[in-house]
């Protein structure tokens, strides 16, 4: 089983989620699709124990062979070639690796070059497996990274994604195939308004759906409302806490040291499956 | 008014000199990049005003913007395959190298990035590109200055498009109404609308807090402002709720030369304030997070002009 967390607004919770909720679970993989600033390993600590390079095809124009027919450059959609009479120029950051310019070369002048924009890397800590992508610095495309990272996806597993924020393609990727999503968000208006566009996108995608309220008791009620309107399930409610906050600072998964919230989590695990069957 | 523009990335060269570009951006996601970015606006006055978090934005929900004119952004196009002609042969399925072609050869448009490979492969010329409106830009008018912002639609791609977008109509405006400043709201991570809410401006100011992703996420921050040239600023917000972390922060970027704009303390009144629809600034402008968040407005001025 396959279970997504994402938000919409960033910093409403998602890794701490995540992280406690594989804490308390049994024979769990938990994938950090959060490639441009992953944080999952920040709070597992984890022993990596195997790196692997993320590479992208780009194309590499033989100058000999090339006519400058312009062919590349009139199929390309993103504009990432341009013919002068000189030579063939090629700007990497907007190239989506689609492979097209090489088939439409009638002399063969273009072949694949494969560059590293990112690594994936895995390590475990305790009886839970992590998988978490690095996108380098400086490169654009997150895509090809999270596509990796779920590579690693162990299907016997109960497999945790933490995704990004926000709703465009790096989010759509990470929650894309999973069996349930949880959408964590915090009683706050940039909260509900991020969160709806959320659940927009999983109407969309056909996943099924439920909220997680962080930080409760902090600003106002109508996030309840908008989820009760909806019929969307809120499934857990975190408090907000100064001890929990606190925790999060230092790294500190709280379940760690607040055990009696295994069980709320394992609970929570337990209502998804559930749901899942219903 | 509706049309279409062409943008290029990075500054024109040789239009309006005096006019400066700072983008507010964080890494990590809910540091309060809004918030602070709201009460700047407040602050500092007739600017130009762009929120390039272009897929969950919510400036607006401080600034209340009233629109005046929206343009169309049109994303990646589309591929759609003409049932009548389909030979049902698969070769579009093999050569697609997003996946976005399932066994029953039918197109996922989630996944689909419009690159037409599928086009050309297809023997019986059944595929063809089709134009999709990805989201829309939009230039408002605030009590502050005029806005540039827009709204990606749930779950398309082609953000930093949009965010160059913009960045182009926020330009045009401030070169039009003679403004001298642009005020940039960023989206989280280093990826590609971040890039394109960086490229070319003169300062980036980081919101960071002291938790150990929050640093993490601010290195990685810096590292992309050094990478692109661009001139860092550091602010810790809710710096009192772990004083270690914030020591720690404030020696990195003393180690690596980088300036402190200032340190905002922890206040639910922040809460408060966003649910009553209304920066800080103008809510609670004697409270302590005010203060800081003026003083480090000065800060980040006083930078950008001795530059």
């Amino acid at each position: 089983m396959i279970i997504s967390i994402a938000s919409g607004k960033g910093g409403t919770g998602k890794t701490t989620v995540a992280v406690n909720m594989a804490l308390s679970s049994k024979d769990v993989q938990i994938l950090d699709c959060d490639v441009e600033e992953p944080n999952v390993h920040i709070l597992l600590q984890p022993k990596i124990n195997e790196t692997k390079p993320v590479y992208i095809s780009t194309p590499l124009v033989d100058e000999e062979k090339c006519d400058r027919c312009e062919k590349c450059s009139e199929f390309c959609e993103f504009n990432a070639l341009f013919v002068t009479p000189e030579k063939v120029l090629f700007f990497p950051e907007l190239c989506h690796s689609c492979g097209g310019c090489m088939l439409v070369c009638p002399k063969n002048a273009i072949t694949e070059k494969n560059v590293q924009i990112g690594v994936v890397k895995k390590g475990v800590v305790e009886d839970v497996e992590l998988v978490y992508g690095e996108l380098d610095v400086g490169e654009p495309m997150a895509i090809p990274v999270i596509k990796d990272v779920k590579k690693q996806i162990k299907s016997n597993k109960t497999v945790i994604i933490d995704s990004p924020p926000g709703a465009s393609c790096p989010v759509i990727e990470s929650v894309h195939g999973s069996d349930y999503c949880l959408l964590v968000s915090e009683p706050t208006p940039f909260g509900l308004h991020d969160l709806k566009i959320m659940v927009q996108v999983l109407e969309e995608l056909n996943i099924p759906f439920g909220v997680i309220i962080n930080r409760a008791g902090i600003g106002d009620r109508k996030i309840y409302d908008f989820c009760e309107e909806k019929g969307v399930p809120i499934l857990l409610e975190i408090p907000f806490q100064r001890k929990i906050a606190e925790l999060y600072s230092r790294g500190i998964p709280f379940v760690v040291e607040m055990p009696e919230w295994k069980m709320k989590f394992q609970l929570l695990m337990d209502d998804i499956k559930g749901r899942m069957k219903s | 008014m509706e049309d279409e523009v062409s943008v290029t990335h990075g500054r024109h060269k040789g239009a309006y000199e005096k006019l400066k570009q700072i983008t507010v951006l964080s890494g990590k996601g809910g540091t309060g990049k809004t918030t602070i970015t709201a009460s700047f606006a407040v602050l500092a006055h007739d600017i130009v005003i762009a929120d390039c978090d272009v897929d969950a934005p919510d400036l607006h929900m401080l600034l209340h913007p009233q629109i005046m004119k929206t343009q169309k952004f049109k994303g990646p196009k589309l591929a759609v395959i003409d049932r009548t002609k389909c030979i049902e042969c698969g070769l579009c399925q093999n050569s697609c190298k997003f996946d976005a072609i399932n066994g029953s050869l039918q197109i996922d448009p989630f996944s689909c990035e419009g690159c037409g490979v599928c086009v050309i492969v297809c023997p019986e010329e059944a595929i063809s590109l089709q134009e999709r409106i990805s989201g829309y830009a939009f230039i408002s008018k605030t009590k502050y200055g005029i806005m540039s912002h827009a709204r990606l639609n749930p779950g398309e791609a082609n953000s930093g498009k949009l965010v160059t977008l913009v960045r182009h109509n926020a330009r045009q405006i401030a070169e039009e109404e003679t403004r001298d400043l642009i005020l940039i709201d960023g989206p989280p991570g280093i990826g590609c609308p971040v890039i394109a809410s960086v490229t070319g401006v003169d300062a980036g100011l980081i919101v960071t807090e002291p938790t150990m992703s929050g640093i993490h996420d601010l290195e990685r921050a810096l590292q992309l402002l050094t990478h692109f040239n661009i001139l860092p600023l550091v602010c810790v917000n809710k710096y009192d709720i772990n004083r270690k972390n914030t020591e720690k922060i404030v020696k990195f970027c003393e180690k690596n030369k980088v300036k402190v704009a200032g340190k905002i303390p922890f206040d639910p009144i922040m809460t408060e304030a966003m649910v009553a629809g209304k920066t800080i600034v103008e809510h609670s402008p004697e409270n302590m997070v005010s203060q800081e968040i003026e003083t480090t407005w000065k800060k980040v001025l006083s930078v950008l002009y001795e530059e």
